[in-house]
C-alpha cells in the first residue's frame, strides 16, 4: 500500500512538473494576494507596536490641554480629578527661528522642559547631545528633522525670536518626541522639517520670556487604567474655563496622533479590500486549471477506482495537487509580503519620525494570509473535485460526450454569413461556455480595475492639490500673526515691499455641538470679498461668506448629523468665551479637514469684539520675493510664514516618493493578475483545441492562421474586459476612497483619461506577451499524433 | 482519365518534368507523386525504429491505390509523408517532379492546401462547426474550390447541412470529411483508414463517396487499409510489411463498391 501511495505521489510530481507553468501562473497570483495581505497586516501590526511600544516607554499622555495661564498651584486641583494618574504642567508656544543661511521665517513650537530634567510625561528622546543644564539660558534642544534640514549639528547656533526678543541659543541635544511623530505646523497639511519644527528649552527661560512665573498654559494627563477620559476632560476644561481653556482633548485627537491612527486604520482597509480581488482571481483559476486537469485525467480517475482506490484517497490526490501550488504561492508571498511589509515601514519611517521600528511580525499576519489562500483555492477547485470523486469507475474510463453545439439566431443572421469560419468557430466557442467565458473575461477585468486604482491615486492626489491650492486659494503666502490684530495690521502688511493684494483672515478655537455630538475646531472668520482665500466648496466653486451664521464643511455636517436650517451651539475658547446658537446657514464640501467658516463681522459681534485678524494672506510679486522674506523676518508679530509653492512641492515630494513605489508595486500585482489569467485561459484553450488546430494545419492553415483562433478568443476577451475592466477601477476606486476618508482627508474620486488608457495599454501589453509565449507552442503541435486518436 | 487535367498539367511549369513512366500494367499514365529511397526512422529513446526502409512508389494521376499491411508495417508513415505531414529521414517526395520535402514549413503547410485532401479515421471535424460550415472553413482557403453544399451533395449529404457534428452519425461525418477533402478539387485524395472507426453498412457509404470522387473528377487517391476486401476496388494495391513494400499487385477489374461485402 505505501508502495502505491508513494506511485501517486510520484505522479502528483509528475503532473505538477507538466503543469509547472499554469501551476506558477496561478501560485503567482496567490503569491500576489499573500503579499498585499501579508504586507498590509504586518505593516498594520509593526505601526501599532511601534507607536504603543514608543507612546508606552515615554508616556505619552492621555489628555491634554491648552489655556492662556494659569497659576502653577492649579496642578494639585488637576490631580484630583478622578482618574488622573499623573499631571504635568508647562510652557508651549510658538516662535520665529532664524537659520542663517535660509531665507525665509522658520517657525518653531517651543516646549519647554522641567528643571529637573526630562518631562515624567511626554518624554523626549536623545538621540545625540543631552539636555540643557539647569539655569542655563542660551541652550536649547532641537527636532532631530527640524536640525538635519537645516544642517544643525550638536554646538551650532540659532536665533530664536520669542515675545519680540531675540536670542541665540546653542544646540546641545538632537530629540525626538511621541508627541510630534507626524509634526505639521497650524494651518499646514504636509510636515514641512524646513520650516517647522520643535525645539525644547529650560522651563526658567520660558517664564521670563513668555511672562509665566510660576504659571503654565499646557498640561497633560495620564489616566488610572481603565478611565473613561470624556469624564476627566470635562471636568478639566470647567476646572481651566476661567484661565483661557481652549478645551481638553483626548489622544484620540492629538494631530500626530490622529495621523498615525489614521495610517493604522488605512493599512487595515487595504487588508481587507484588495487581497480579497487577488483570492477571488485565484479561487477562479484553481477552479479552471483544475476542472481542466480532472476532464484530462477522466480515465485514470476510472482506472483509479477500478483498483480500488477509495472516494477520499482520489480527492486527496488531486486536493495535495491544489495545495501544492498554494504551498508555492503562500511562500512567494510570504517571502514578498515581509520584505515588502519591511520596505513599507522604512517608507514610513521617513514620514513618520520614529526613534526605532518595531517590525518582528507574529506568526498570526501569516496564519491569516495562509489560511485565506487555502480557502480560495480549496473552495475554487471544489466543484471540479467533487466532479472528481463522484464519477463512477465505468463512465470514467469512457470519453465524455462530445460537447453539443447549437446554432443560435445570430448565426443564421445576415452578419453570420459575412464572417470566415475561423472567426465562426472563435465566438461559438465563447458562447458555449459563457460562464467560463464570464470568469475569464472578469479575470482581466478586475487586473485593470485594480491598476486603475493604483494608478488614478495620482490623479486625485492632483484634484486634491488643484483643488486646495488653486481653487480655494490664491495667496502665494500665508503668514498667521502670534495674536489678533485689529485691521489696520492689512496696511501695514500691503506695505511690505513686493506685496501687491493682502487679506486678512480670523482663526478662533471653539467648540461646536449639536444635541449630545461636540467637537473641537477652530472657527475662520472671513471678510467680505475675500478673492485670495473664498469660502470655496469642491463641486460648486467658490460661494459667498453668509452672515448671522456658520456655514460647516459637509464632512462635520455628518459627524454632527446636521443639516442646512439646523441650530448649533459653539463654544468660543478665546477671549470672552462666549456660548452662542447660531444658525447653518451653509453646507459645503472639502477634501481637507473639517473647517467651519464665518463671516468676520458675524464672528466678532459673537465674540463682543470689533474685527480682528491674525492670518494675513499676501500675493507677492515674485521678483521681490527675498526683500519681503527679509522685511516679514524683522516684523516681530510674525508667527509663520507658508508659502503655497513650497508646500505643494513639499507634497509632491512626499507623495511621489510613496505614490510612485506603491503604483509600481500594484503594477507587477495587476500584470501577475492579467498574466495569470490570460496565460491559463490560452494554456486551457490549447489544451482543448491542440486537436482541431493541428487538424486545421493538415488541413493546409498557415500558423499565422490557427494563431488567430487561439488567441483571437483571447483578444476579444481582453478588448471586451476593458470596459468593464476601467468601470470595475472606478467602483473600486470609489469603495477605497470611501473606506479611507477619515476627518483629516477625503480622496476624491478622479479617473483621468490618460490614466485609464495607460492602465489599459499596460494590461493589453500583458496579453500580448502571453499570446507571444504561448505561440510558440502552436510551432510544435503534433500533426498526426492528433490523427491517430479519437478525442 | 480526366484529359483536361492532364492537358492543363503539361502546361504547367512542373508540367515539362513530368515523367512518363508505365504503370505495372502497361498502360501510359502521368506520374502524380513520386517517392524515391524514403527512409524513415524514429529514435525513441535508445531504440531506433524504422518505420520505413527505402521505399519507392509512383502514383499515377487519377489512379485509386490502396495499401494494406497489418500495425506496424510503416502504411500511416508512407502516407503522412506523401501528405507533406511528416519529412522522410532519406529519399525524396517529388509532386509534379519538384521535391516536396526539401523545402520549408511554409512550402509544405502551400503544399496540403493546394493539392491535398485529407480523410482520416476519426474524421477530425470541428465540433463548432456545421457540416456546411466544416466544408466552408476549407473553401475559404482555396484556389478554385467547389461550393461547400455542392461538395456535400456529392458525398450524399446536400441534406444535413446544418447538422453540427455531434447531430451526425459516424458514416455521415466521415462524410463531411470526404466532402472537406474534396471540395478543394485536391490533386491527390489520402485517406488513413477511412472506414477503421465504422460498421460495414455505413463504411461502405463511405467507399461509395470515395470510389465516386475519384471516378467523376478523377482525382488520385490513395487509401490505406486493413481490410484486404476493399483492395478490391482499387486500381492498384500495395502491399507493405516491416517498412517495405512488398509486393505491388494491378486489378484487371476494379470491382465496385456495392459488389464488395466484408
Amino acid at each position: 500500500m505505501v508502495g502505491l501511495l508513494s506511485a501517486m505521489n510520484r505522479k502528483l510530481l509528475r503532473d505538477l512538473w507538466r503543469l509547472r507553468a499554469q501551476a506558477l501562473a496561478i501560485a503567482l497570483v496567490i503569491a500576489s494576494g499573500a503579499a498585499l495581505l501579508i504586507t498590509s497586516l504586518t505593516t498594520e501590526e509593526a505601526l501599532r507596536d511601534t507607536t504603543d511600544a514608543y507612546y508606552e516607554r515615554n508616556r505619552l499622555a492621555n489628555v491634554f490641554a491648552s489655556l492662556t495661564r494659569a497659576p502653577q498651584r492649579l496642578i494639585h486641583r488637576i490631580e484630583t480629578i478622578p482618574g488622573v494618574r499623573q499631571a504635568e504642567t508647562r510652557i508651549v508656544d510658538l516662535a520665529t527661528v532664524d537659520f542663517a543661511d535660509f531665507p525665509e521665517p522658520v517657525s518653531a513650537r517651543i516646549v519647554s522642559l522641567p528643571t529637573h530634567g526630562n518631562p515624567v510625561l511626554n518624554r523626549i528622546v536623545l538621540r545625540a547631545g543631552r539636555l540643557p543644564e539647569q539655569g542655563r539660558e542660551d541652550e536649547a534642544v532641537l527636532g532631530e528633522r527640524f536640525a538635519a534640514s537645516h544642517g544643525i549639528a550638536l554646538g551650532g547656533s540659532v536665533s530664536v525670536l520669542m515675545e519680540g526678543r531675540k536670542r541665540t541659543v546653542t544646540v546641545v541635544g538632537i530629540a525626538l518626541s511621541p508627541e510630534f511623530i507626524y509634526l505639521i505646523g497650524p494651518g499646514a497639511i504636509m510636515p514641512d522639517d524646513e520650516r517647522y519644527g520643535v525645539l525644547w528649552m529650560n522651563r526658567e527661560v520660558m517664564e521670563g520670556a513668555y511672562d509665566m512665573k510660576n504659571a503654565f498654559n499646557e498640561v497633560s494627563l495620564t489616566l488610572t487604567r481603565g478611565t473613561d477620559p470624556e469624564p476627566v476632560i470635562d471636568a478639566l476644561d470647567t476646572l481651566l474655563a476661567r484661565y483661557g481653556g481652549a478645551g481638553a482633548y483626548g489622544r484620540d485627537l492629538q494631530l500626530s496622533n490622529r495621523f498615525v491612527q489614521n495610517e493604522i486604520e488605512q493599512q487595515h482597509t487595504m487588508a481587507i479590500t484588495l487581497p480579497a480581488i487577488f483570492m477571488a482571481v485565484a479561487a477562479f483559476l484553481t477552479n479552471m486549471i483544475m476542472g481542466r486537469v480532472i476532464a484530462m485525467e477522466r480515465e485514470e480517475i476510472g482506472l483509479f477506482k477500478a483498483f480500488g482506490y477509495s472516494t477520499a484517497a482520489v480527492g486527496w490526490h488531486y486536493l495535495k495537487m491544489v495545495l501544492a501550488i498554494t504551498g508555492l504561492g503562500i511562500l512567494v508571498g510570504a517571502a514578498v509580503g515581509s520584505w515588502l511589509g519591511r520596505f513599507n515601514m522604512t517608507l514610513y519611517a521617513e514620514v513618520f519620525q520614529f526613534p526605532f521600528l518595531v517590525y518582528r511580525p507574529g506568526p498570526q499576519a501569516y496564519a491569516i494570509a495562509a489560511l485565506v489562500c487555502v480557502a480560495a483555492t480549496v473552495g475554487g477547485s471544489a466543484v471540479a473535485l467533487r466532479r472528481a470523486v463522484q464519477l463512477p469507475p465505468a463512465e470514467a474510463m469512457r470519453p465524455p460526450a462530445p460537447p453539443i453545439y447549437k446554432r443560435t439566431r445570430f448565426s443564421t443572421s445576415a452578419f453570420a454569413r459575412w464572417m470566415d469560419e475561423p472567426t465562426r468557430m472563435i465566438l461559438r466557442r465563447l458562447a458555449r461556455w459563457p460562464l467560463q467565458t464570464g470568469f475569464s473575461l472578469l479575470g482581466i477585468a478586475l487586473s485593470l480595475a485594480v491598476l486603475v486604482l493604483a494608478m488614478q491615486w495620482g490623479d486625485s492626489v492632483d484634484k486634491m492639490i488643484e483643488d486646495q491650492f488653486f481653487r480655494a486659494s490664491h495667496q502665494d503666502a500665508t503668514v498667521s500673526l502670534f495674536e489678533a490684530a485689529p485691521l489696520n495690521v492689512l496696511n501695514d502688511a500691503a506695505a511690505l515691499p513686493g506685496v501687491m493684494v493682502v487679506e486678512g483672515q480670523r482663526g478662533v478655537t471653539a467648540r461646536i455641538r449639536y444635541r449630545n455630538i461636540a467637537r473641537r475646531q477652530g472657527i475662520i472668520g472671513r471678510m467680505d470679498g475675500a478673492t485670495l482665500s473664498p469660502l470655496h466648496d469642491a463641486k460648486k466653486g467658490p460661494l459667498p461668506v453668509p452672515r448671522g451664521g456658520v456655514a460647516i464643511s459637509t464632512t462635520m455636517a455628518d459627524i454632527l448629523g446636521i443639516r442646512r436650517g439646523d441650530t448649533v451651539t459653539l463654544e468660543i475658547l478665546e477671549g470672552r468665551r462666549p456660548v452662542v446658537q447660531v444658525p447653518v446657514v451653509e453646507v459645503f464640501e472639502t477634501y481637507i479637514d473639517t473647517p467651519i467658516v464665518m463671516h468676520l463681522d458675524t464672528l466678532s459681534d459673537l465674540m463682543l469684539e470689533s474685527p480682528q485678524i491674525n492670518t494675513l494672506l499676501v500675493r507677492v510679486d515674485p521678483a521681490f520675493k527675498a526683500e519681503f522674506l527679509a522685511a516679514l523676518k524683522e516684523m516681530p508679530k510674525i508667527g509663520s510664514v507658508g508659502f503655497r509653492q513650497a508646500v505643494i512641492d513639499m507634497f509632491y515630494a512626499t507623495v511621489d516618493k510613496n505614490l510612485n513605489v506603491f503604483i509600481g508595486i500594484f503594477t507587477v500585482f495587476s500584470c501577475t493578475l492579467a498574466f495569470g489569467v490570460i496565460y491559463n485561459t490560452l494554456r486551457i484553450a490549447l489544451a482543448e483545441r491542440s486537436r482541431e488546430l493541428a487538424t486545421l494545419r493538415v488541413l493546409g492553415f498557415g500558423r499565422g492562421e490557427i494563431s488567430y483562433i487561439l488567441l483571437g478568443e483571447t483578444g476579444i476577451l481582453a478588448v471586451a474586459a476593458v470596459p468593464v475592466g476601467i468601470l470595475c477601477g472606478a467602483i473600486l476606486s470609489w469603495y477605497i476612497a470611501e473606506q479611507f476618508a477619515t476627518e483629516l482627508f477625503r480622496i476624491p474620486l478622479i479617473i483621468r483619461h490618460q490614466t485609464a488608457g495607460l492602465a489599459t495599454v499596460i494590461i493589453l501589453a500583458t496579453v500580448i506577451v502571453c499570446a507571444l509565449i504561448v505561440r510558440r507552442r502552436l510551432d510544435h503541435l503534433d500533426l498526426i499524433a492528433v490523427l491517430k486518436t479519437r478525442e | 482519365m480526366n484529359f483536361q487535367r492532364l492537358v492543363m498539367l503539361l502546361q504547367s511549369d512542373a508540367g515539362t518534368e513530368i515523367e512518363r513512366a508505365t504503370g505495372p500494367g502497361g498502360d501510359r499514365r502521368a506520374v502524380a507523386l513520386s517517392a524515391r529511397g524514403l527512409t524513415k526512422t524514429y529514435v525513441m529513446g535508445e531504440v531506433e525504429v524504422r518505420a520505413l526502409v527505402d521505399v519507392d512508389l509512383d502514383l499515377f494521376e487519377g489512379e485509386f491505390v490502396v495499401l494494406l499491411g497489418p500495425s506496424g508495417s510503416g502504411k500511416s508513415t508512407l502516407l503522412n509523408i506523401l501528405g507533406g505531414l511528416d519529412v522522410p529521414t532519406t529519399g525524396e517526395v517529388l509532386f509534379r517532379g519538384q521535391d516536396i520535402d526539401g523545402q520549408s514549413s511554409a512550402a509544405l503547410t502551400r503544399y496540403r492546401r493546394n493539392h491535398v485532401g485529407f480523410v482520416f479515421q476519426f474524421y477530425n471535424l470541428i465540433p463548432s462547426l456545421t457540416a456546411r460550415e466544416n466544408v466552408a472553413l476549407v473553401t475559404e482557403i482555396a484556389r478554385d474550390p467547389y461550393a461547400p453544399e455542392e461538395a456535400l451533395s456529392l458525398v450524399g449529404l446536400g441534406e444535413r447541412l446544418n447538422h453540427f457534428p455531434a447531430q451526425l452519425s459516424g458514416g455521415e461525418q466521415q462524410r463531411v470529411a470526404i466532402a472537406r477533402a474534396i471540395a478543394k478539387r485536391p490533386d491527390i485524395l489520402l485517406c488513413d483508414e477511412p472506414t477503421g472507426a465504422l460498421d460495414s453498412e455505413t463504411g461502405m457509404l463511405v467507399l461509395e463517396a470515395l470510389e465516386r470522387v475519384n471516378r467523376e473528377l478523377g482525382t488520385t487517391t490513395a487509401v490505406i487499409t486493413h481490410n484486404a476486401v476493399i483492395a478490391e476496388m482499387a486500381d492498384r494495391t500495395c502491399r507493405l510489411a516491416d517498412g517495405r513494400i512488398v509486393s505491388i499487385d494491378r486489378n484487371e477489374t476494379r470491382k465496385s463498391s456495392r459488389e464488395m461485402t466484408w
